[in-house]
């Protein structure tokens, strides 16, 4: 009898695992789905307030992490490339540009986040409050859909991390740099809807 | 009988199951903690009836009535009836049931059940720190404005949920990946069909539910006004997303029952399972239509009258997938050699009490008769007989059924029979006497009621104490059986699925050598023509 059995069963099924990464892009895509459905309604509602209220924010800004963003989807995909290629040191390099672009994303977001502050426009503020209701909603749904957007940016970012040290160890799975790079395009994806969503409807 | 150690024996100690990944262990923990957090939901539900019994004695006051109701439904919700089957069983025996030697992502199994345990843990001591009073469904506006404590017990729903969405991803991946490649689609036991249906479920339906959740603290703490109508939120649109998850959750709920339902009986008819096909797509069908008929919960909350219709109509469509479901138990069962056991007895119980439950559903699903049903103790009794007689009937049918398997022990018949007996009618003088006075107009989630209603109170209270006395005396056979019951072999039933192949209990690795697939799994002998 083998008293020290081994507990876990080695299987690497990367198909599997890109199974598993899809459905949870899916459940993700559902996550911001819902929040979609609530703005879709409340502009269906305020048409004329999400107008004004979008035509101050700084498009120039939102369409410079746009750009930002979407070179970072190209890096990351050249990223797996190489990896997939065996051309691991521009590899890495690649991961680690695709981190700065993320990093550079999040500075601007901040600064676009606190330029609103000075102004008195947050949750919950007076100035707010103030604004018609449309507004209100605009803002409420503008801050929470960005900010759970950019949540998502810092766990890719992690998750990126991650995926470096491995890479650079040698111990990558044939699916691990794809998958990261898959959640990686989600996230660039759902910014190509708030930023048309949010920026552009004001003109 | 091998000599190999099984998965029970294969690693001893508390933190050899504490860091298990084996989907056996995974299976026996979630079961520990699922009958836990039951006792717990049964302890709330058994104070709400005594408290019913005389509101005047003043048992609960008013407040704390209202957090035990919220979290009676919390509990029993979250945490008993929608992880049940699919935690314990669909861990334990799917995997065994196509040839799998594990889940697709093993580790992943883990997280999900201490992610289910502290979500659990939170919702449950919430109610020592000034718990929840709103109800299971958080409504908002009043979710987001009461000073009573909902951040913890929405925290831990957030939690459960995405317990929930990893273990359904776990059971897609693991269907399509690990199924033996000798066995097709169309040869899977139905508790795989209806657990792969149910998985999809899990994984389209809950993130909507937990976004909607974590929107409810924003709005508590940051005010982002989406749910406050002084800021021009809308709160039908919470309900209206609410139920886009917890009507579908129903199904969660079900639907796996079916499948345990579907394995019961063939094997105690010891017949081929009648209409294999219809019963297998029906799960996809009643999935695929239950997810499009949230709107009937808000009837009388402001729709328009063609949604209306519409949502009414799709109601009464999903009840047809059901139906196709019973006839063919029911056909499966014509002429079989019968045998009584208390795991078919209580998955009879389920076609009883579902079929109660279902047809008080549509007179719920009319829109005219909805008017006067709705927020009446009827709608109380309806669901508990889908939720609990139909679900909790069968998920105690599977602890039955699969109990020799899982610990490679039998539990005292007699004792079994008597637990169910008691179970059978304290369910339905608790239940009925609510639906009765529903009908009659005893509105629910009250503290108190008009003395008229007196009666169906005092005789739902009783019907409590027995139901009760029968939930515990079942649990209480199957744990003492656990380590006094007389050991059985490999297959004590005569069943014809996978699991019946192995050892009793299973083997770390399942199969000791290539699973057996020579039959089909409901391949019983030919009935001779008398």
């Amino acid at each position: 009898m083998n008293t020290a059995a081994p507990e876990a069963l080695s299987h690497v099924d990367p198909e599997a695992n890109r199974i598993g990464m899809w459905l949870f892009l899916l459940t993700e895509v559902l996550l911001f789905g819902t929040l979609f459905i609530f703005y879709a309604a409340y502009f269906r509602a305020h048409p004329a307030d999400y107008h004004l209220a979008a035509g101050r924010l700084d498009r120039w800004v939102g369409a410079f992490n746009t750009v930002v963003l979407l070179t970072s989807s190209l890096t990351m995909a050249l990223a797996i490339h190489a990896v997939r290629h065996g051309a691991r040191e521009s590899g890495l390099r690649f991961l680690l540009a695709t981190v700065s672009l993320g990093l550079l994303f999040l500075v601007v977001k901040g600064f676009e986040w606190s330029h609103k502050f000075e102004v008195g426009i947050y949750l919950n503020s007076d100035v707010l409050l103030a604004l018609p209701q449309g507004q209100i909603l605009f803002y409420g749904l503008y801050f929470t859909m960005t900010g759970l957007h950019a949540l998502h940016v810092l766990i890719g970012m992690g998750v990126i991390l991650f995926v470096f040290a491995r890479v650079r160890a040698r111990r990558e799975t044939p699916s691990l740099v794809e998958n990261a790079g898959l959640y990686w395009h989600l996230v660039d994806l759902v910014w190509i809807y708030l930023f048309p969503l949010f920026y552009l409807i004001g003109r | 009988m091998t000599m190999e150690a099984s998965y029970l024996t294969v690693r001893r100690g508390p933190w050899s199951w504490l860091t298990t990944t084996d989907h056996k262990r995974i299976g026996v923990l979630y079961l520990a903690g699922i009958l836990t957090f039951f006792l717990i939901g049964v302890t709330f539900g058994f104070l709400i009836r005594l408290h019913l019994l005389d509101p005047s004695a003043g048992l609960l006051p008013n407040e704390t009535y209202n957090r035990i109701l919220t979290l009676h439904g919390v509990v029993m919700i979250f945490l008993f009836i929608i992880p049940g089957i699919p935690s314990v069983f669909g861990n334990f025996f799917l995997p065994i049931l196509i040839g799998a030697r594990d889940v697709a992502f093993p580790r992943l199994n883990l997280l999900s059940w201490y992610l289910y345990m502290a979500g659990g843990l939170l919702a449950v001591v919430s109610v020592a720190v000034g718990g929840p009073d709103t109800g299971w469904t958080f409504y908002v506006p009043y979710s987001f404005r009461t000073g009573a404590n909902v951040t913890w017990p929405l925290t831990g729903a957030f939690l459960i949920g995405w317990s929930s969405i990893l273990t359904g991803i776990n059971f897609v991946a693991t269907v399509h990946r690990l199924r033996d490649p000798r066995m097709g689609w169309w040869q899977m036991p139905l508790f795989v069909w209806a657990s792969y249906a149910t998985a999809w479920v899990q994984i389209i339906a809950t993130p909507v539910v937990g976004i909607l959740l974590l929107l409810v603290l924003a709005e508590r703490f940051l005010g982002i006004g989406i749910f406050d109508p002084t800021r021009g939120g809308d709160p039908i649109l919470y309900q209206h997303v609410f139920w886009i998850y917890s009507h579908p959750a129903v199904y969660i709920m079900v639907l796996p029952a079916m499948g345990v339902v579907s394995e019961v009986i063939a094997t105690f008819a010891r017949r081929t399972i009648f209409g294999y096909r219809f019963i297998a797509m029906s799960s996809i069908a009643i999935a695929a239509i239950g997810s499009l008929v949230w709107g009937h919960h808000m009837f009388t909350s402001g729709m328009a009258d063609e949604a209306r219709i519409v949502f009414s109509f799709l109601t009464f469509l999903v009840a047809v997938p059901s139906a196709i479901k019973v006839f063919n138990w029911v056909a499966t069962l014509y002429r079989g050699s019968i045998e009584l056991s208390p795991a078919l007895l209580l998955s009879l119980f389920f076609v009883a009490l579902f079929a109660i439950g279902g047809l008080t559903g549509l007179m719920l699903a009319s829109l005219s008769t909805d008017i006067h049903l709705h927020d009446t103790s009827f709608v109380v009794a309806h669901f508990h007989y889908t939720m609990f007689g139909g679900a909790g009937s069968v998920f105690f049918s599977a602890c039955h059924y699969w109990f020799p398997k899982m610990f490679g022990r039998m539990y005292n018949r007699k004792v079994a029979y008597a637990a169910i007996a008691l179970f059978f009618v304290g369910f339905n003088l608790t239940y009925m006497s609510l639906m009765v006075a529903g009908a009659a107009g005893m509105p629910r989630r009250y503290a108190d009621y008009l003395p008229e209603y007196a009666p169906y109170h005092h005789l739902s209270t009783y019907g409590s104490w027995i139901l009760v006395a029968g939930v515990l005396t079942m649990i209480g056979n199957l744990v003492v059986s656990m380590v006094r019951g007389p050991k059985v072999p490999a297959n004590p039933y005569g069943g014809k699925t996978l699991e019946w192949s192995i050892p009793s209990p299973p083997p770390h690795e399942n199969f000791v050598g290539e699973p057996d697939l020579s039959h089909g799994p409901y391949e019983y002998p030919v009935e001779v023509e008398r």
